[in-house]
């Protein structure tokens, strides 16, 4: 099978300078080193908590920032190295949604003016620009009545579904979904999850599926990948990552999140990490999850690589044994 | 009729129904400003004294030549007010009504258009440089300090004295000195707009520099160009009038400047002639008073900030 996506060792690492001269003092390692691969018509979803850097992964792939070191390759053809006008051309294929609907969506523009707009940048439907949009609303459940309208005219549901339809209109292979739905009420969520869902099925999209909530991320994902500061600690099919994690942050992760049933839920243990995340300027030597972990022993002094048994990928020296 | 080509069809149908509800929404804000407006007594008021001046500037065209015609006036000198001479005479025995009145038409023409052109070179240079923050960007800095650091008055008497006296050298004079606020403004506005995640998105979906500029950066900063206009039209028919009193005017041209140098030279002073001086002096006055009622009003109306249930 051949992968739409390919990300290899993939790092971003941000100066940090201080002093009159602003001389480089140390770097801040936002991603270090992921490797990913993503397939048509499949969803892989990337959890970690805030600061970990999965935003700054997503970014990597449409490519809004530039990655120290490493690839992006897009059906083989890589992406981190372009710039300029082949930059923008390959930016067709990979499209990003943005967590927040309103501030995503410029309040100058009209509705059509915004679906419209990768269109006209592009080239595309020249002369039926606005039929296009109507078509690519009515893709995302919206009538074409709210073509006029405003950002702040509609409810966080309908600006949510209009920033889905603009990064639809490139008709892109790739979509990264930065929280997508993170923003919004708990009732709105499960209408969108559901719509990005249709849409995966009827056009083969492939997602990229950024989250902190690991509900949302096991209802949508085929597989998942849990970042801790900027490196993926375990990385396995969705099912078998909710019912037998192995890496003890995974643990700690799911252990947090609430049981619809109530027996249950009163059994249910709660791993409550100590300490603080670590500043990523300053990481732990060896393992960076170290410091807060209940198993650490001796061998975690040294890096642990992200060992696959199975399709089951986890960087640790102490994982529990499948 | 296939299914495809008739949906579109209809969605443009659609499309176009919708056109006329914007249009009729927009009827709508511009009549809710004017209803505000004219609730706001300060700016009805400057709204008053601006129009009668461009009523007189208009009506100024009709004077004959003849009548502010040296060589052909009969009047006496220094003719204290009248019936006969509203305002008085001149020292050559000219209507200083009609003189002041011609001079409506240069001080507001300078004031708009020397506006105009520092509002263009304000808004390019303060988005370029907000935009492009690099070498690009650092070097429209340092330019714009550069005006701001150099003495105004100065940097446009020395500009006036090499460009030569004409009308239009003094508009562009009053442009290129009194950019340099209007664009450290709009390079705020623009750094703000830039980190908003709708620029981001516009980068992504493939977007140039130039399209993120003219359809994102733009229409957000332009209320804020529009509010610093009305500000700006009172400072430069003040420029004007100051550098037409200096002497560096257009000679051939009547502006409030120019009539009070004249009289100021002409020793209207010493002569107790004060209708002389007072009137030209009288216009700016109200014009600028003017200019900053209205700017006052449309602020107050279109800051969201300050508006009351």
């Amino acid at each position: 099978m051949t992968s739409v996506l390919d990300v290899r060792h993939l790092v971003k690492e941000y100066p940090v300078r201080s002093g009159v001269l602003r001389r480089v003092t140390g770097s801040v390692k936002a991603v270090n080193g992921i490797s990913l691969t993503l397939e048509r018509g499949r969803t892989l979803g990337l959890v970690g908590e805030t600061g970990c850097g999965k935003s700054t992964v997503g970014r990597c792939l449409v490519g809004l920032i530039e990655p120290t070191s490493g690839s992006v390759l897009l059906d083989g053809v890589d992406v981190s190295a372009m710039s300029g006008r082949e930059l923008r051309a390959a930016r067709r294929r990979i499209q990003l949604v943005f967590q927040d609907p309103y501030a995503s969506l410029d309040p100058r523009q009209s509705v059509e003016a915004i679906v419209s707009e990768p269109l006209r940048l592009h080239g595309l439907a020249r002369g039926s620009e606005s039929a296009r949009a109507a078509a690519l609303l009515d893709l995302v459940g919206l009538s074409s009545s709210v073509l006029q309208q405003y950002p702040h005219e509609l409810s966080g549901g309908q600006r949510q579904r209009v920033g889905i339809a603009r990064a639809l209109a490139l008709e892109p292979e790739v979509m990264v979904l930065d929280e997508p739905v993170s923003a919004l009420d708990v009732s709105v969520q499960a209408g969108i999850l559901n719509l990005l869902e249709e849409l995966q099925r009827e056009l083969n999209l492939a997602y990229v599926f950024i989250a902190h909530d690991l509900s949302v991320v096991r209802h949508v994902s085929h597989e998942v990948a849990v970042m801790y500061l900027g490196r993926i600690v375990e990385y396995v099919d969705a099912d078998t990552l909710y019912s037998a994690p192995q890496h003890p942050y995974t643990q700690a992760l799911l252990s947090a999140v609430p049981l619809p049933d109530p027996r249950a839920e009163r059994s249910r243990k709660r791993i409550l990490l100590e300490g603080d995340l670590p500043s990523p300027i300053d990481l732990p030597t060896g393992c960076a999850f170290r410091s807060r972990c209940w198993k650490a022993t001796d061998v975690c002094s040294s890096i642990p690589e992200l060992r696959t048994t199975d399709y089951h990928a986890v960087a640790c020296h102490n994982a529990d044994q499948v | 009729m296939t299914m495809t080509q008739q949906s579109i069809n209809e969605s443009s149908a659609a499309a176009l129904g919708a056109r006329d509800v914007v249009k009729a929404r927009r009827k709508a804000s511009r009549q809710r400003f004017t209803t505000s407006f004219r609730q706001n007594k300060s700016g009805l008021l400057g709204l008053t004294i601006l129009l009668v001046f461009i009523a007189v500037a208009i009506g100024a065209f009709f004077i004959p030549a003849s009548s502010l015609d040296v060589t052909q006036v009969t009047a006496d000198p220094f003719l204290p007010p009248s019936l006969q001479w509203p305002l008085g005479t001149d020292d050559s025995g000219r209507s200083v009504l009609l003189l002041v009145a011609k001079g409506a038409q240069i001080s507001l023409l300078v004031g708009f258009a020397a506006t105009m052109l520092s509002m263009f070179i304000g808004t390019t240079v303060g988005i370029v440089s907000g935009h492009y923050r690099g070498l690009t960007g650092g070097v429209l800095d340092r330019v714009t300090d550069w005006f701001l650091v150099i003495p105004y008055l100065p940097l446009a008497i020395v500009l006036a004295t090499v460009l030569g006296r004409s009308l239009l050298n003094i508009i562009v004079v009053i442009g290129v000195t009194s950019w340099p606020g209007t664009a450290r403004l709009i390079r705020a506005q623009t750094l703000s707009v830039t980190a908003r995640p709708y620029l981001e998105r516009s980068k992504a979906l493939g977007a140039g520099n130039l399209h993120q500029m003219w359809k994102h950066v733009l229409p957000n900063v332009m209320p804020l160009v529009l509010a610093n206009t009305t500000l700006a039209v009172s400072i430069s028919i003040l420029s004007e009038t100051t550098l037409s009193f200096l002497g560096l005017g257009d000679p051939t041209a009547i502006s409030w400047g120019s009539i009070l140098e004249q009289g100021f030279a002409a020793g209207a002073i010493s002569q107790g002639a004060w209708w002389f001086l007072a009137a030209p002096g009288v216009c700016v006055v109200l014009t600028v008073l003017a200019f900053n009622l209205i700017g006052r009003a449309t602020e107050d109306i279109l800051d969201p900030r300050q508006e009351t249930a």
